[in-house]
């Protein structure tokens, strides 16, 4: 086990070193493609600014409050987006039969898959999502305690293991339906769009589906409504404001025993 | 005429085989909907009237958006992709080659994409829409021809748009840039994250006439019947016009391309 994780960090680490040499060879190109996947995200926020030239709350959050709410979701996305956003090519592979390429070499194929032409423009958009962070931060009215300031980068790794572990099932779900990769976006984008707004403004359901389905709140609703001192739409116990990391634990885990059963379900196109 | 049609009908018939991506992107436009329907009513309930919708016709917006979203290619791609990639590959050549017009072919092509598109990828999402929330849907079928035409005339300023972008890989080597940023203003400027009518002040005066906001804006508020009589003419007319200009500019810069285009080996 140890020794297979050992091989699979290897490998994706060379694969990617490989390909950010390769997009580096080409600096004005990667200059522009960083800076284009900073701002096509970062519309996002821009549209959430022009809300707020209407009004000053939205379902009882401030600008600030919801700038934080999108900067943690946004930064978590972007860092999954990062590490295995090239999950999602993974049906095409399957399509044009190069999954079999990666069967017979030396290393995971998880690490291959993920590796495989590794975008670090993605940059872009961790970075848009850190700078709405920062000055979320600074305009936000929180009286700071020391457990609050490490719930913060706690919130951000978990929402980022949740977020993976989404990434991972889609991508399980792309062996049987090889066309559906556009599934998974309904989760990753569609999730992170639903956690730039407070929880209050969704129907009652909805938030139930995100918190007990698909584990979205964790990401950044409940831990970050508590920062916030928010009652959670829910009425659930106050632990579960920190339950964040074990959820992410868990859904990696999911997702992990997902990931295998699709590899282990696959079969060859033939060609 | 009937070649066109013929290859229109290829375009239809092409997509129509992607069934479960087809239904993947339904369920992703419908998803999508219902968390943008909530973040509107949240806005709307603050501000009634804002940019001149009361809640209703702003939902009405909402799942209008995400039924026209694959239609016309809100999000860019389609066949500007490859022909891209028939560029840069030089198969291009083959393509000026035969007795078609180039421009026409993919034109002819891509509506009939968006034919099918706007049925399987449009209808269900606002369908849903109109059960799960209180829609402003016109009861008069007639209203609702006139927003297929405007519909149609979007998808045409989207081609023409998107034609454009393909060219550019006549002179990029790498095209990807141009399809990010491209992709980024029709995002912005069709209205897809909110209603142009919302942008403040003169910035949304200027987005309401970029050739963008035909895409959706336009073919939206016809459907809403906020354009009647002599408006709607000149809501129709300002689509029809930015599909002719940038139709002839495509025409323009594809005269030029071709001109300097050396086809090596054989």
């Amino acid at each position: 086990m140890g020794e297979r994780l050992y091989l699979g960090l290897r490998g994706y680490g060379l694969i990617v070193a490989m390909w950010v040499r390769a997009t580096l060879a080409y600096r004005t190109s990667f200059a522009l493609m960083v800076l284009g996947s900073f701002v096509s995200t970062f519309l996002n926020f821009v549209a959430i600014m022009i809300m707020f030239t209407h009004t000053d709350v939205l379902g009882g959050f401030t600008v600030a409050e919801v700038a934080l709410l999108y900067g943690t979701s946004a930064t978590s996305l972007g860092l999954a987006d990062l590490l295995l956003g090239s999950l999602d090519r993974l049906g095409a592979r399957v399509r044009d039969g190069t999954m079999d390429a990666l069967l017979v070499r030396p290393v995971p194929v998880f690490a291959q898959v993920t590796a495989d032409r590794f975008a670090l423009r993605r940059l872009g958009r961790i970075s848009q999502g850190v700078l709405v962070l920062i000055w979320a931060l600074t305009q936000v009215d929180v009286d700071w305690t020391w457990w609050k300031l490490v719930l913060l980068p706690v919130t951000v790794l978990s929402g980022l293991g949740i977020y993976g572990a989404i990434y991972t099932c889609g991508a399980a779900f792309q062996f049987w339906a090889n066309d559906a990769s556009e599934v998974q976006n309904a989760f990753t984008y569609g999730g992170d769009t639903l956690l730039q707004y407070p929880p209050t403004i969704f129907a009652k359901d909805l938030v139930w589906g995100a918190t007990f389905i698909i584990p979205l709140a964790f990401v950044n609703w409940l831990p970050i409504g508590r920062i916030l001192g928010r009652e959670d739409r829910l009425g659930l116990p106050g632990w579960v404001d920190f339950a964040s990391p074990a959820v992410a634990l868990i859904a990696c885990t999911i997702a992990g025993f997902a990931w295998r059963a699709g590899l282990r379900g696959y079969r060859s196109t033939g060609s | 005429m009937r070649l066109y049609a013929l290859v229109a009908a290829g375009g239809f018939r092409r997509y129509a085989t992607y069934r479960i991506a087809t239904a993947a992107g339904v369920f992703t436009n419908t998803v999508f909907g219902f968390i943008l329907a909530y973040t509107f009513i949240a806005l709307w309930d603050e501000r009634p009237g804002l940019g001149g919708y009361d809640q209703s016709q702003a939902l009405t917006f909402v799942w209008t958006g995400q039924c026209l979203i694959a239609a016309a290619a809100l999000f860019g791609g389609g066949f500007s992709d490859e022909l891209q990639s028939r560029i840069s590959t030089g198969d291009i050549a083959i393509d000026l080659y035969r007795p078609v017009d180039l421009q026409l072919w993919y034109l002819a092509q891509d509506l009939g994409r968006a034919a099918l598109q706007l049925i399987g990828r449009g209808a269900v999402p606002l369908a849903a829409g109109a059960l799960a929330f209180d829609l402003a849907l016109p009861a008069s079928p007639l209203r609702w021809l006139v927003f297929l035409l405007s519909v149609a005339l979007g998808c045409v300023v989207s081609f023409a748009l998107r034609y454009l972008v393909g060219l550019s890989a006549f002179w990029l080597l790498d095209a990807t840039g141009v399809n990010m940023f491209s992709t980024m203003l029709s995002m912005f400027f069709s209205g897809m994250l909110l209603p142009l009518t919302v942008f403040p002040g003169t910035f949304g005066e200027i987005a309401q006439r970029l050739p963008w906001s035909a895409l959706l804006q336009v073919p939206a508020d016809v459907l809403l019947g906020r354009h009647e009589g002599v408006g709607l003419l000149a809501a129709l007319g300002f689509q029809a016009a930015w599909a002719l200009v940038l139709l002839a500019l495509g025409r323009a810069v594809q005269a030029v391309a071709t001109r300097r285009v050396v086809v090596q080996g054989g």
